[in-house]
């Protein structure tokens, strides 16, 4: 059986994050060996998955963690009395 | 991103703060900040309240904290309180929408079909530096529908794991799966053209930089 692009689409998160079994892993990869299409929508999903979870792109306010612990630690102190 | 949960530390944290040592909190609480601050901006779309929010959930997870079983990990737990505070104040505000509340209306419409390229040139992470990127990739995820903006923020800014995420978010591992598909088809479809800028350029001599 020879898949598709739209087949490839269906599985390319999957087949990102590895959750695809051997028999559909083969049948991609040898679909991308010859589909430049394909190749580059993968290759661009995966970049933007590596850019998103980058620790620079969604960062606290400045000063959270302080207010958040001083508000804490005022509930805590009441709580010990 | 996201540190790695330390089921030892936690589990005797728990034990040493129920026991009177409230001072410890601080610590526990704090790997969770990050995703407790995420998950309510994500419900609530504002930056003032998701951060009272953040600090509300905190506070209830102190003051519910010997509720806490242990048969999910702690930092589920803890979104899923922040998850409800998030909903709460929604409904008293009576801005609750369908899709915060997980409905599956819909859930089918829409073109999950990727943006379709030739080739491409991979951007890498040291772009981030340029606050415009950053921008922009925040901004498309900012635009998701709920339903698939909750899912990429717990499993992949997060790192959460399918089920963890099915647990916070109150549905199944399949629909975890599917919403993260069309997510990041979604995104990929409308970052993939803006994002080229930002790769390096080719030299003569194959890469440059």
């Amino acid at each position: 059986m020879r898949i598709d692009c739209e087949h490839v689409w269906e599985h390319i998160s999957a087949y990102i994050d590895g959750e695809v079994d051997a028999a559909l892993r083969a049948e991609i990869d040898k679909h991308l060996e010859t589909c430049e299409i394909c190749s580059a929508v993968l290759d661009s999903t995966r970049n933007v998955v590596v850019l998103v979870a980058d620790g620079r792109v969604f960062e606290l306010p400045a000063g959270f963690s302080e207010r958040l612990h001083e508000r804490l630690e005022a509930e805590l102190q009441s709580s010990e009395k | 991103m996201a540190k790695a949960a330390n089921p030892q530390f936690e589990a005797e944290c728990i034990r040493r703060i129920l026991a009177g040592e409230h001072h410890l909190f601080h610590e526990l609480i704090r790997p969770c900040e990050h995703s407790i601050y995420f998950l309510l901006l994500s419900i609530l779309h504002n930056e003032a309240d998701a951060e009272d929010a953040a600090q509300e959930t905190a506070i209830k997870v102190f003051r519910n904290l010997h509720m806490f079983r242990g048969d999910s990990q702690f930092k589920t737990w803890v979104l899923s309180i922040a998850r409800n505070e998030g909903l709460g104040r929604l409904r008293k505000n009576d801005r609750l929408r369908e899709d915060s509340l997980e409905a599956l209306t819909g859930e089918d419409s829409g073109d999950f079909t990727p943006a379709v390229l030739t080739s491409w040139r991979e951007v890498p992470s040291e772009a981030l530096e340029k606050k415009e990127l950053a921008g922009l990739i925040r901004g498309a995820i900012e635009d998701l529908p709920d339903i698939y903006r909750n899912v990429v923020l717990l499993r992949d800014i997060e790192e959460m794991d399918v089920c963890e995420t099915a647990a916070t978010l109150g549905v199944t591992e399949g629909a975890v799966k599917v919403r993260l598909h069309r997510a990041r088809a979604l995104l990929q479809r409308k970052l993939a053209h803006k994002l080229k800028p930002f790769a390096p350029k080719r030299g003569l001599f194959g890469r440059g930089r």
